[in-house]
């Protein structure tokens, strides 16, 4: 079979598995639909937490983007899954105990107010579609290369199957539909991690592959070698750090808190039986995260090496398929500035603007001829650093089964968190929006009915972004983040932690750290890019690293005017101890 | 439930967390990103220290961290006669 074949029987294979599940496991309860009965094993809590929390991002851009950046990167690796201590010591057991769906209904009980519960919905819808955006794109991206679709069909089908198991499954059917992605993603990861390994190491586990000595030469680390390399060609050196201290501190603490306060992930934690449950399901969700962040560490370094090793100074009628194929699809491009014929791999740009721009003609050795003026230096390649995790195994010879695995990985990456965030928007409208504020006399059974519509809706709105994806999706994911940090963190923080926390603190915490992150993450992403360099940032702080200040400052303010303000009524007061212990202390069930 | 008995499990808990908190910082923020040119002066096979940390030794940490935390609270809630049936 050749490797497009396999691919397609991948994929097909794992698709119905997705849709059997969903059919074993329909929902037909409002709380089977919103938290699968919170009858969830924690162990398959921690399987579908990691499959929800792991997207397109994590899967295909992670590793490439460290393979870039070199140790720069670990400011994801970090902040993805140091986040998980954050929420497990501050956040789930507690959340767990209070019982109900969702993070809005948190924020609407513990502060009775149906203005924080609305604040919390807008922030919540708009963290979540965001996300989704970027989910579509890498479902785009596997489908456009590896089943050679138009782009458009191969969105439309993954919104048919997330739409199948999302619209008739709610929670229950998603939870079991993401231990299953969970584990074609981690297998579809770590084989061609291990088998590359051995290859380049003669370890067979990643992690230490990276520490190890090159297979036939054990005088020099691979690290040191890739060292060498990056420094030879004048490129940052692959272990040394780059951005500033401050900056990337507080980058990581934004990823960190904003990953504790996501909506789909915080949700998940409600489905689980008990509180002892919540805690040690939020352990297995990052050991079953951990296997996959930190072998992508090693799946980088191995990968820049393939990739320099194979390319530079090579000439291009002599460039291995993977490269022309890459190049059709858009993803690489050269530009033969000193007319010798070879690829030369350097520092620095290679033409600006920085995303390549092809004429429908060819240049003199064949390659896509591009419309871009070239830069100033020597470099001649542009990389686009999606590919990494879907090129590696080409790259590095593996045989096709493993290159067609990896393709049905990412897409279980893509659509398991895609339709984790459509559950979340769809429980948003139908249960926060509808039954708590607009319309409170629905029954349950119109309400699910709604939920349907909602996750119908909702998915229908991501394809759209999917087929026309807005062209800010890689800006607003900062937003995310920093939204997710300074609105969420500090309100279910000091909800939970500080008794006399009020409505009016909780509040104005949240509008506070809403408009100053967002005011200034549009100011440098939108309204003035070109001033989007250190010299003009706060305290050299980036944008996406700015959640972390608008949580201080969001922080401060809940503080302050809970100083000021009347302190809850002994009722929510009673309300916060009781979800501060495991078993109930209110005397009612 | 009693207040003192209330009062003393929740101590005990923060307790706990301030702990485990002060190792998460220093495990990624100290060692992964204020300490980490110092770090890597020093070798851990082919890794450089802080480069380990700041890529494999703090999220090592984390998993431990919470297993230790959910192992560690289990035990608060049977002394205060607090846990779950």
């Amino acid at each position: 079979m050749t490797a497009q074949e396999l691919t397609y029987l991948f994929v097909g294979l794992t698709f119905a598995l997705y849709i059997a599940i969903a059919i074993a496991s329909r929902s037909s309860s409002t709380g089977e639909f919103y938290v699968a009965g919170g009858h969830v094993n924690p162990i398959a809590n921690g399987a579908a937490t990691a499959a929800d929390w792991m997207s397109a991002a994590s899967f295909l851009s992670m590793a490439g983007i460290i393979a870039f950046e070199g140790a720069d990167g670990a400011r994801y690796l970090m902040g993805w899954t140091g986040g998980y201590v954050l929420l497990a010591l501050l956040f789930a057991p507690y959340l767990r105990k209070f019982g109900k769906y969702t993070v809005p209904d948190f924020v609407g009980d513990r502060y009775y107010s149906q203005t924080a519960r609305l604040v919390a919905v807008v922030c919540v819808i708009f963290i979540s579609f965001t996300y989704v955006a970027g989910q579509m794109r890498g479902v785009g991206i596997v489908f456009s290369r590896f089943l050679e679709v138009d782009i458009n069909t191969g969105v439309i089908i993954g919104m048919g199957i997330v739409f199948f198991y999302s619209v008739l499954g709610g929670m229950k059917g998603i939870t079991y539909t993401q231990v299953a992605q969970y584990c074609v993603l981690i297998f579809a990861y770590l084989v061609p991690a291990i088998y590359i390994s051995i290859i380049m190491t003669g370890n067979p586990v990643p992690m230490l592959g990276l520490g190890s000595t090159l297979e036939g030469d054990s005088s020099i680390f691979l690290l040191d070698r890739l060292d060498g390399l990056t420094d030879e060609l004048g490129m940052k050196i692959f272990t040394e750090s780059n951005k500033s201290m401050i900056d990337m501190f507080f980058i990581t603490a934004a990823l960190m808190a904003g990953t504790a306060g996501l909506p789909h992930v915080i949700v998940r934690f409600f489905t689980v039986p008990r509180v002892r449950d919540a805690r040690i399901s939020a352990a297995y969700a990052l050991v079953f995260i951990a296997l996959l962040y930190t072998t992508a560490p090693a799946v980088a370094a191995f990968a820049r090496i393939n990739i320099i090793e194979n390319i530079d100074s090579v000439s291009y009628s002599e460039l291995p398929q993977w490269f022309k194929r890459w190049e059709e699809a858009g993803l690489l491009a050269w530009m033969d500035k000193n007319g010798d014929g070879d690829v030369q791999y350097r520092g620095g740009a290679a033409f600006s603007p920085a995303k390549p721009i092809y004429s429908d003609k060819r240049g003199v050795n064949g390659e896509r001829e591009l419309i871009n003026e070239g830069a100033p230096g020597p470099n001649e390649l542009y990389i686009d650093r999606d590919i990494i995790v879907l090129a590696h195994p080409e790259i590095a010879k593996l045989p096709d089964w493993v290159v067609a695995l990896v393709a049905a990985g990412g897409l279980a990456a893509a659509l398991s968190t895609a339709a984790g965030l459509l559950l979340v928007i769809s429980t948003a409208i139908a249960h926060d929006l509808l039954k708590k504020t607009l319309v409170p006399k629905i029954s349950e059974k119109q309400e699910l009915l709604c939920a349907r519509y909602a996750a119908a809706v909702a998915v229908l709105v991501a394809g759209l972004f999917g087929i026309n994806p807005p062209g800010f999706v890689a800006e607003v994911v900062a937003f995310a983040f920093g939204l997710a940090a300074a609105t969420f963190f500090p309100v279910i923080f000091l909800g939970i932690f500080y008794k006399k926390m009020n409505k009016e603190a909780a509040i104005s915490a949240m509008v506070t750290g809403l408009i100053f992150t967002s005011s200034y993450i549009v100011y440098f992403k939108f309204i003035n890019p070109s001033a989007n360099t250190e010299a003009n940032w706060w305290f050299g702080i980036s944008p996406e690293g700015i959640g972390t200040l608008g949580m201080i400052l969001s922080f401060f303010v809940a503080l302050l005017v809970s100083r000021f303000t009347p302190s809850p009524s002994a009722e929510i007061q009673a309300l916060v101890e009781d979800i501060r212990v495991p078993v109930n202390t209110l005397g009612k069930s | 439930m009693k207040k003192e008995v209330m009062e003393s499990y929740w101590k005990s808990n923060v307790r706990l967390v301030l702990i485990l908190l002060f190792v998460w910082f220093s495990v990624s923020f100290l060692a992964g990103i204020v300490f980490l040119d110092f770090l890597n002066q020093f070798r851990l096979f082919g890794y450089k220290l802080g480069f380990w940390f700041s890529t494999q030794g703090s999220i090592y940490a984390f998993v431990i961290l919470i297993f230790f935390y959910a192992w560690c609270m289990n035990k608060i809630d049977e002394r205060h006669g607090v846990e779950e049936k």
